[in-house]
């Protein structure tokens, strides 16, 4: 069989188990496809094909000798601010342009024990950073569905990598959208799960309160199956979640009879397209044939606080988190300056790119004396506002729908020396990430050609209803396993 | 909220950033308007609201002190830019 590279994890999982086809084989097609169009997606800031091939026999070995898991010999793409030991991570910073780290994060530690396959290390804004992968240091990375447009971010090689068969899934990681909004733009599913359903330990961090790894791919299965290897408790991230991962998979192909459903009045704001609305629209038809509950009467009013909130708690983080770039332990160091500080500054100033600066000063300010109090401080009262008012939704509701971006893809360029409409992107995104709530996006058809994505944001560690009502949704609408043709 | 030409030099100092006359010119004219974006907060009524630090109710999760596995000498020096018997080098901290 040619093409192996569109197939699904769980398609290819059950080729592999029937011994139609090897992992080597798999992953020398999505090689192969890598080969064709990587040169125009630019989704990869480094690929690793040897490490794969590698890994691939070892796949085979476990099928031979029937110990294969579901994500045995799949072909995966690892955000490239997941560490990976022996190879390189940059966080999408010159900063760590040479750095190899001498460990394995946790969630490249699961899939490991479960055989999958890494065929690269994806690209995404510096540090995650960004909502459109044009702050990579690396170049930006192009929407497989219109060259010319971005992806999404930061997690936009991620999802690039999954729309345009570049791997089967693969992980992001999400702050403030970072896997839902690149997902939207380019067709996939991305999950960003519950604040502590996932270990950090490993994962370069940007705002701690808010970071979190989640996985993306081409249909919901896949998606479930991915958070199943990935989540659960770890010691050594302190904010992981003790309590035992459910199976995620049993909440798959269920009916959704009777679901109550809220829709939030203030997501439907002017900056909407047109072609965003008529799509959710459609899709909040679909949820009601499919016997939901669908109440379009849930008000929210802190909502349009959270973007104020995000860009003020995760800067302050950031600036906390970003301090150990020294110049001295690891990365990029300049070291022309007489004196230490000179050598620091001036490894920062070449190191980091300009939209890092930007978040970095911002931070600095909101938590510097005489501004604590009216920023930071302020910030995080309102992050409380806005999770009573998802907690009182939850009481009445079992998911919320919201659209997942308010446009489609936008040009590469055309929002970059713009920092403020560049965070408009997540506006409908942060909410969910400021509450710590679980949260997928998935297709819910197109508009002008080009994928528009559907948010469900659920209950604390309630991934398993959020998957639930996708997969319910997913089988009603027909948008699955998309490739763009490219 | 507009940031003047100097508290953005003291802020890019305070993070230990080097910064162009260009920079600062750019930085400024950005981070005004970011932060008269966020002046809306201010209108929300906060009173009696705790801050939240962290989406969940969880407090000082505490571990046995045991010793495990850890990174060699070399493996922790591995990345720096510079070191000397077995330690990172940087230049004089003081002039």
């Amino acid at each position: 069989m040619s093409e192996l590279w569109r197939l699904t994890a769980h398609e290819a999982h059950e080729k592999l188990r029937a011994k139609e086809i090897s992992s080597v084989e798999l992953t020398q097609s999505v090689l192969g496809r890598m080969a064709e169009v990587e040169p125009k997606v630019h989704a990869y800031i480094t690929t690793t094909p040897e490490v794969a091939l590698q890994q691939a026999k070892e796949a085979d070995a476990k099928y031979a000798s029937g110990t294969a898991t579901p994500l045995t010999g799949i072909p995966v793409a690892v955000k490239d601010l997941i560490v990976t030991k022996g190879t390189r991570t940059t966080a999408g910073s010159k900063i760590l342009e040479n750095f190899i780290p001498p460990y394995d994060s946790h969630v490249y530690e699961q899939l490991r024990k479960a055989g999958a396959v890494m065929v690269g290390k994806a690209n995404m804004d510096e540090f995650a950073m960004g909502s459109s992968t044009e702050h990579s240091a690396y170049g930006p990375t192009h929407n497989p569905w219109n060259l010319d447009l971005v992806p999404g971010g930061s997690s936009g090689g991620s999802a690039a990598a999954v729309a345009a068969g570049e791997c089967l899934v693969s992980l992001g990681s999400d702050t403030g959208g970072s896997i839902r909004q690149p997902a939207a733009l380019c067709g996939v599913v991305g999950l960003d799960p519950t604040y502590g359903r996932v270990s950090r330990f490993g994962i370069v961090a940007f705002g701690s309160s808010l970071d979190q790894v989640g996985p993306i791919g081409r249909d919901v299965e896949d998606v479930a199956t991915m958070l199943q290897c990935i989540g659960g408790h770890d010691p050594r991230d302190s904010t992981s979640n003790p309590a035992p991962m459910p199976d995620m998979r049993h909440y798959l192909g269920r009916d959704i009879k009777g679901m109550k459903v809220g829709v939030p009045r203030e997501y439907f704001i002017s900056g909407m397209e047109p072609g965003v609305k008529a799509r959710i629209d459609e899709a909040l038809k679909t949820l009601e044939s499919l016997g939901a509950e669908v109440d379009t009467s849930l008000s929210l009013p802190s909502t349009e606080h959270a973007l104020a909130v995000y860009y003020l708690i995760a800067p302050s983080e950031a600036s906390a988190n970003l301090a150990r770039y020294d110049g001295v332990k690891y990365g990029f160091s300049d070291r022309s300056g007489p004196t230490m500080w000179d050598n620091m500054e001036q490894t920062r100033a070449q190191g980091f790119g300009n939209e890092v600066k930007r978040r970095i000063m911002l931070g600095t300010y909101a938590l510097s004396a005489g501004y604590y109090d009216a920023f930071y401080l302020k910030a995080q009262k309102v992050r409380t506002v806005i999770n009573n008012e998802f907690a009182a939704a939850f009481a009445k509701y079992d998911v919320i729908v919201t659209p997942t971006s308010p446009t489609v893809a936008f040009p590469i360029g055309a929002k970059v020396d713009d920092p403020y409409a560049m965070y408009l992107n997540d506006v409908y995104t942060l909410p969910a990430s400021v509450a710590g709530l679980p949260s997928i996006s998935l297709p819910c058809g197109f508009s002008e050609g080009l994928p528009v994505g559907l948010q469900i944001i659920g209950n604390f560690f309630d991934e398993g209803r959020v998957l639930q009502v996708a997969s319910a949704f997913e089988g009603a609408g027909g948008w699955r396993n998309l490739v763009a043709t490219l | 909220m507009a940031l003047t030409s100097e508290e953005v030099l003291h802020i890019a100092r305070l993070a230990r950033i080097a910064v162009t006359d260009a920079d600062v010119q750019r930085f400024t004219a950005q981070l005004s308007g970011i932060l008269e974006h966020f002046a809306a907060l201010t209108a929300v009524d906060t009173e009696g609201i705790e801050p939240t630090a962290h989406p969940l109710p969880l407090s000082n999760v505490m571990r046995a002190d045991l010793v495990g596995p850890s990174l060699t000498q070399a493996e922790a020096l591995a990345n720096a830019p510079l070191t000397e018997n077995g330690y990172v080098r940087v230049r004089a901290v003081l002039e």
